[in-house]
């Protein structure tokens, strides 16, 4: 049986909650576009109801601990079927046994868990790394990525608390949406409420005068900093590797 | 034409020799300015050799009074001479800040005129980006030997981390290539900034209102490979530093020949000693987080590391008395000296033993080298051969088939572990 849900984080803990209410324990949580390619399997729509996925959360915190909790949710973040279905069914077991040994790495599904979790770390630690704000006339800074994984929501408050006194907007272009900065508050943003987010690197008409030769400068300090003698491109491919080129200013 | 571009290229390029670029261990809060040091170190990106960038490095002039013949700022030597401003030094932190190109500014300087006039000036860079700027990113500072001591301790109110470097291990090595150096200089503002340091920490116990003072602490580099000691010497003078001045980090900088005329150091065309210096890095790691005393390494009988395999395997093969360790039952402490465990697998299998005993197959997927730790390790359903191999074979083995710890090529970069 497929669970159809929403795409959120909430939708994905509703359909634990209705696995339980209906005693169907093996049913598989998917988006609407997943399921559109499984044409045989039965299908169930998930409505996404706060209230439940809330009595959700808070069970699991009571049995495994807050901290634990929130492993569940970077495990969602990884934006992938089988990982998802990893998740379900360890939150599954974790409510029918009232616990869950979520440090017995020993045990394959909770290893995986953990694997999958390891990913969504390392992407959002390149994020925080390899985000590149481009300077706009009107001050505001904008960087555009394309992360593996769902993982800017989990990069904001870093953003938030690091340029507290500038504007920014960080878009995710894979998944169209993404956080606007104002020095206040972070908000999230979707095409639809705003203009359409072009790749700020593509822009001539809207930079600040002083933007394009800040790019200049730092790709000359770049190179200067590499020496020739230690060349290792292979070393160099592993920390930085092609797919984070194109919003690199330093590579592009 | 010599514009602002050449200018950053030149002191960028002449800095790039300082091998030190880690940002963390700063506890510097955004209190509505810009930026924060608080995190863990980040690289923001990596060189084509493959090395992290994460500060802003440059120097501020490469002028310099002085001829210390490793050096490419040395008075002697014909280079582009450059300086900059502290007003353009300030504009550009900020401005490659902003855009999340760094973490902050590493700041270097030649000796200009005098090492007050130097140091005056770096003290500017930091004192406008802190007070003006409200710049809350990382700084590190090298500050100059022979700077006064008001000045040295005016910039501490600033930076996040200081330094004085070593360059070369020991005295004698320093007179060969620098007669105007002596270790002596370096000792002095380190101790300076030392007990600068532990008196704020302190007063600050009673009082939290008093400023930090480089909460990052201070940290040395010396140059090796152009004057002749052996590991021993090197490790030994690096733990003597880490001892008496309470260092947070030594860095070891393989050597890259720039000297033409000085017959002391070796040739232009040397390949940089790569893997030694990997290897130095690799015992510095395993004197401060793996428990091993440095005699247990490095000793009179062995001078030198082997640069076939890590300080860790060699000393295991030199103390087949203490193996196999039992996974299931050994501390911490003796699991992390397995090879091919590390201290985050340590913990995990910590972790996971409390579940029941854990066979060959958990232990693998825990993410340890396998190949190497097999050697040295008992797990619930190892059989129980004829007792230890003989150490000779299982190098042999590990490095037939483990490429790993093998080198790889005069121009590779290791890592650790
Ligand atoms: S004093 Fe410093 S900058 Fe000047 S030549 Fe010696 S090492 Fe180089």
């Amino acid at each position: 049986m497929d669970y159809i849900f929403d795409g959120s984080y909430l939708g994905y803990l509703c359909c634990v909650f209705e696995a339980f209410e209906r005693k169907e324990f093996d049913s598989i949580p998917k988006t609407g576009k997943a399921a559109e390619i499984t044409l045989f399997s039965e299908k169930r729509m998930i409505s996404t109801d706060t209230k439940k996925a809330n009595r959700i959360l808070t069970g699991m915190e009571k049995i495994i601990g807050k901290q634990e909790t929130i492993f569940f949710y970077h495990n969602f973040l990884s934006d992938n079927q089988i990982e998802w279905l990893n998740g379900f069914r360890l939150i599954v077991e974790l409510f029918r046994k009232k616990q869950l040994d979520i440090h017995n790495y020993g045990y394959p599904p909770i290893l995986r868990l953990h694997q999958s979790i390891k990913k969504i770390n390392r992407e959002r630690h390149r994020m925080k790394a390899f985000i590149r704000f481009v300077k706009s006339n009107d001050y505001l800074y904008t960087a555009v990525v394309e992360p593996d994984f769902n993982v800017i929501p989990l990069v904001v408050q870093f953003f938030k608390n690091r340029f507290a006194d500038q504007c920014w907007l960080i878009y995710d272009l894979r998944r169209n949406y993404g956080f606007h900065y104002d020095g206040n508050t972070v908000v999230e943003v979707s095409p639809n409420e705003s203009d359409e987010i072009r790749d700020p690197y593509q822009l001539e008409v809207d930079l600040d005068p002083q933007e394009k030769a800040y790019q200049h400068l730092w790709k000359t300090y770049f190179k200067s900093t590499t020496i020739e003698s230690r060349k290792n491109v292979k070393l160099h491919l592993r920390h930085v590797p092609k797919r984070y080129w194109k919003y690199l200013v330093e590579k592009i | 034409m010599f514009g602002f571009d050449d200018k950053l290229q030149i002191l960028a390029d002449a800095a790039k020799y300082d091998v030190s670029c880690s940002s963390s261990g700063s506890k510097r809060k955004n209190n509505g300015g810009i930026g924060d040091s608080s995190a863990s170190g980040i690289c923001h990106t990596y060189t084509e050799d493959g090395r992290c960038v994460s500060l802003l490095k440059i120097l501020m002039t490469n002028f310099c009074i002085y001829d210390c013949s490793f050096c490419v700022s040395r008075r002697s030597n014909d280079v582009q001479r450059a300086a900059f401003s502290v007003k353009e030094v300030v504009e550009l932190t900020m401005n490659f800040y902003r855009r999340n190109y760094i973490e902050g500014l590493f700041l270097s300087s030649g000796i200009f005129k005098s090492a007050d006039y130097t140091m005056e000036r770096l003290m500017l860079v930091v004192k406008k980006l802190r007070t003006e700027e409200r710049f809350n990113g990382y700084i590190h500072l090298k500050a100059i030997p022979g700077a006064s001591e008001s000045l040295l301790k005016e910039a501490g109110l600033y930076v996040d981390r200081m330094s004085v470097n070593l360059e070369i291990p020991t005295e004698a090595g320093l007179k060969l290539v620098a007669p105007e150096k002596d270790h002596q200089s370096v000792r002095e503002p380190l101790t300076i900034i030392k007990n600068e340091i532990q008196n704020v920490q302190q007063d600050r116990k009673t009082n939290k209102k008093i400023p930090l003072f480089v909460p990052a602490g201070q940290s040395t580099q010396m140059v090796i490979g152009a004057t002749p000691e052996s590991d021993f010497q090197i490790m030994e003078a690096a733990n003597t530093f880490y001892k008496d001045y309470n260092l947070k980090r030594v860095y070891y900088s393989g050597y890259i020949p720039i000297n033409a005329t000085d017959s002391n150091l070796p040739q232009i065309g040397t390949a940089p000693p790569l893997v030694r210096e990997n290897r130095l890095y690799q015992t510095d790691w395993l004197l401060r987080f793996y428990g091993f005393s440095l005699h247990e390494i490095l000793n009179s009988k062995h001078q030198d590391l082997d640069l076939e395999i890590d300080p860790k395997l060699a000393w295991a093969l030199r103390n087949p008395q203490f193996f196999p360790i039992d996974i299931n039952t050994a501390n911490y402490n003796w699991i992390i000296r397995i090879p091919g465990i590390g201290r985050q697998s340590a913990k995990k299998i910590i972790q996971a033993r409390k579940y029941g005993k854990l066979k060959e197959h958990q232990v693998q997927k825990i993410g340890i080298a396998y190949n190497r730790a097999k050697y040295f390790m008992l797990c619930q359903d190892t059989l129980i051969t004829a007792g230890f191999h003989y150490p000779e074979k299982i190098r042999k083995s590990i490095l037939e088939h483990n490429p790993q710890s093998q080198i790889k090529g005069p121009n590779s970069q290791l890592t650790l572990f």
